[in-house]
């Protein structure tokens, strides 16, 4: 089979390159440090500058693991929906945790002024924006979850989740026309995604629920392989339909609910990655595809992070405008490729 | 003596709403023995599609049973009922990367573990559904770069590879010409021979049927029949089929004419 041994060596290419760009993405930062210094700092020797040792361990380590589960995390939820609504436009935001999360958390930010003080110092804290957006989006969850259990149509849902988006869209510019500048800019720092800032405890908290995501879709993966054919195939193959909807739903939110809280709304990460992995394996096996996204994902994030560090200046470009700096051309470039090779 | 597959037991079948019951057919008691070739015939509207998810157990009946195997539908889980019953349907498949050989190894998904690893077992019947059904040359194609009449062909090889004995098939002609419309027919009745297995389709084309199939099912507005091709056009139960006067059934020649 020669499609198995091109599957092999694109694993193996796509697994060293994710090593070595973790490596690249831990050596570049606001401070230059020697590669030899960050590879001993990693390794457990000592650095020759306790500063150095300092900012890898607490600060650029805990960045590149959010790159690698954000990455993973989103772009497999987007391969679930992909999949689950046989929509190529699909992503984890469809469902509007996203938008949940964004509206709970333009209420703490914005509406801050109406509270009492002791009440807007606690919510306006960064562990407050996170327990808003977990609130915002379980909320989204449990709606999207009740929902799906009484509708017979998938589509539906995705209407539901298009719908709701629109709604928070449009509750949240109410809300920016009434507030402050300063008020304004913090939450538009928010929902320009952040990767970094966040504690060893946040990242444990982050990777359990992401795992959990994670593992909840590789036990979908022959579910998902059915849907390709549609719901009543499916069906007929011994699908037991709406569990594994559910399932699939659940993990998604998971997904995007604990990844939105910790990191922000991180934009077309979750669209793009299922593309490119589809177009760079030629398959629509799930087996291969959840791999292949899982890998693609991180390291997707990993250069995303590393072009927003900006090597050798001062400034820090927002996450969320790189990932799709990034993401369109790629996978238009990939599209118009496939095009050519298919004359 | 040969073996019953599917019966139905007084079976009604429509729909229940909040206004009530809506019977579409009633007093069903169909046969389906292994080895025959059954066709489904009936002027649109009349519950062909009803009966077809009524026997497939999607839809519940509104009274009676249908019994699969010994045991009624309804009471099936979903993964032993997909061990016993096949289905190809009318609608599109949805556009992806999948490959002939994938499409049919879906059949083995009831069998498989899991994360659906093929054993040695499942690629042997893929193998053996493909080489029946002649689309062993098209494995590695995708399914989107093959023409309808092959298409049809993979479908009926995946259902083949579920393994069940009855195989139900939805309209399986409606997008073939008359060519391709034979070959799938003469396929059908060239499996249910050799596997011994039972093939329910239901299809607009009565005359194919008529020179075709074992067995025929007719819906008329009326009642269903159930009897072998020949008899049914002796006894005029084809004129019985569509209310319009300019359609009669010519018993000689064994079609429709138009007046």
């Amino acid at each position: 089979m020669a499609n198995r041994k091109r599957n092999t060596i694109l694993f193996t290419l796509l697994g060293l390159g994710l090593i070595a760009l973790l490596l690249v993405n831990i050596s570049f930062g606001s401070v230059t440090i020697p590669f030899e210094e960050v590879f001993a700092s990693l390794t457990g020797s000592q650095a020759s500058k306790s500063t150095w040792e300092y900012i890898i361990i607490n600060y650029r380590l805990p960045k590149a693991i959010t790159a690698i589960l954000v990455g993973m995390g989103l772009s497999v939820s987007g391969l679930l929906m992909q999949t689950l609504f046989r929509n190529p436009l699909a992503g984890p935001d469809v469902l509007g945790l996203s938008s949940g999360a964004s509206l709970s958390v333009a209420f703490v930010i914005l509406g801050a002024g109406f509270m009492p003080p002791f009440l807007s110092t606690i919510l306006l804290s960064s562990y407050g924006l996170v327990l808003a957006s977990i609130f915002g989006s379980s909320v989204v969850l449990l709606a999207v979850l009740l929902v799906s259990q009484r509708l017979r149509d998938t589509m539906a849902i995705l209407i539901m989740g298009l719908m709701f988006s629109s709604f928070t869209n449009a509750f949240v510019s109410i809300l920016t026309y009434f507030s402050s500048a300063e008020q304004l800019q913090k939450f538009t720092f928010w929902s320009l995604g952040n990767l970094g800032n966040l504690s060893w405890t946040s990242i444990v908290i982050l990777t359990v629920c992401v795992l959990i995501g994670l593992l909840l879709s590789l036990f979908s993966i022959k579910s998902l392989n059915a849907l390709l054919l549609g719901e009543n195939y499916a069906r007929s193959l011994g699908l037991n339909f709406k569990r594994y909807r559910l399932i699939i739903l659940f993990a998604t939110s998971v997904l995007t609910g604990s990844i939105t809280a910790f990191a922000g709304p991180i934009a077309f990460i979750g669209l793009a990655v299922p593309h490119i992995a589809k177009l760079l394996f030629q398959t629509s096996n799930h087996s291969v595809l959840y791999s292949s996204t899982l890998l693609l994902g991180a390291a997707t994030m990993l250069i995303c992070d590393v072009v927003s560090q900006m090597p050798g200046m001062e400034v820090t470009l927002p996450i969320n405008a790189i990932t799709s700096l990034i993401g369109a051309p790629v996978v238009i470039w990939l599209l118009v490729r496939k095009r050519k090779m298919m004359n | 003596m040969t073996k019953t597959i599917l019966h139905t037991d007084n079976l009604s079948t429509g729909y229940t709403s909040k206004a009530g019951k809506t019977v579409i057919a009633d007093n069903l008691n169909l046969t389906l023995t292994e080895g025959k070739l059954i066709a489904l015939i009936g002027a649109n509207g009349i519950g062909k599609s009803t009966l077809l998810r009524t026997i497939t157990g999607i839809q519940k009946p509104l009274e009676g049973d249908v019994f699969l195997n010994g045991k009624k539908v309804t009471d099936y889980e979903p993964m032993e009922l997909a061990q016993n019953l096949s289905i190809v349907l009318t609608e599109k498949l949805p556009p992806s990367n999948l490959t002939v050989f994938e499409l049919v190894a879906f059949g083995r998904q009831p069998y498989t573990n899991w994360i659906g690893t093929l054993s040695a077992e499942d690629i042997r019947k893929v193998h053996e559904a493909m080489e029946l059904t002649q689309i062993t040359h098209l494995s590695g194609k995708k399914h989107y770069e093959i023409s309808d009449g092959q298409l049809q062909n993979v479908l009926v090889a995946r259902a083949l590879a579920q393994d069940t004995n009855l195989i139900i098939l939805d309209e399986p002609t409606t997008h073939l010409d008359l060519v391709h419309k034979v070959a799938l027919f003469k396929l059908l009745k060239k499996l249910t021979h050799e596997t011994k297995k039972c093939i329910l389709f239901s299809t607009h084309d009565v005359d194919l049927a008529i020179q075709l199939s074992d067995e025929m099912i007719v819906m008329t507005p009326e009642k269903v029949v159930q009897n072998e091709p020949c008899n049914l056009i002796s006894d005029g139960t084809f004129n019985t089929i569509f209310k319009d006067e300019h359609i009669f059934f010519d018993a000689e020649k064994g079609k429709f004419i138009i007046r």
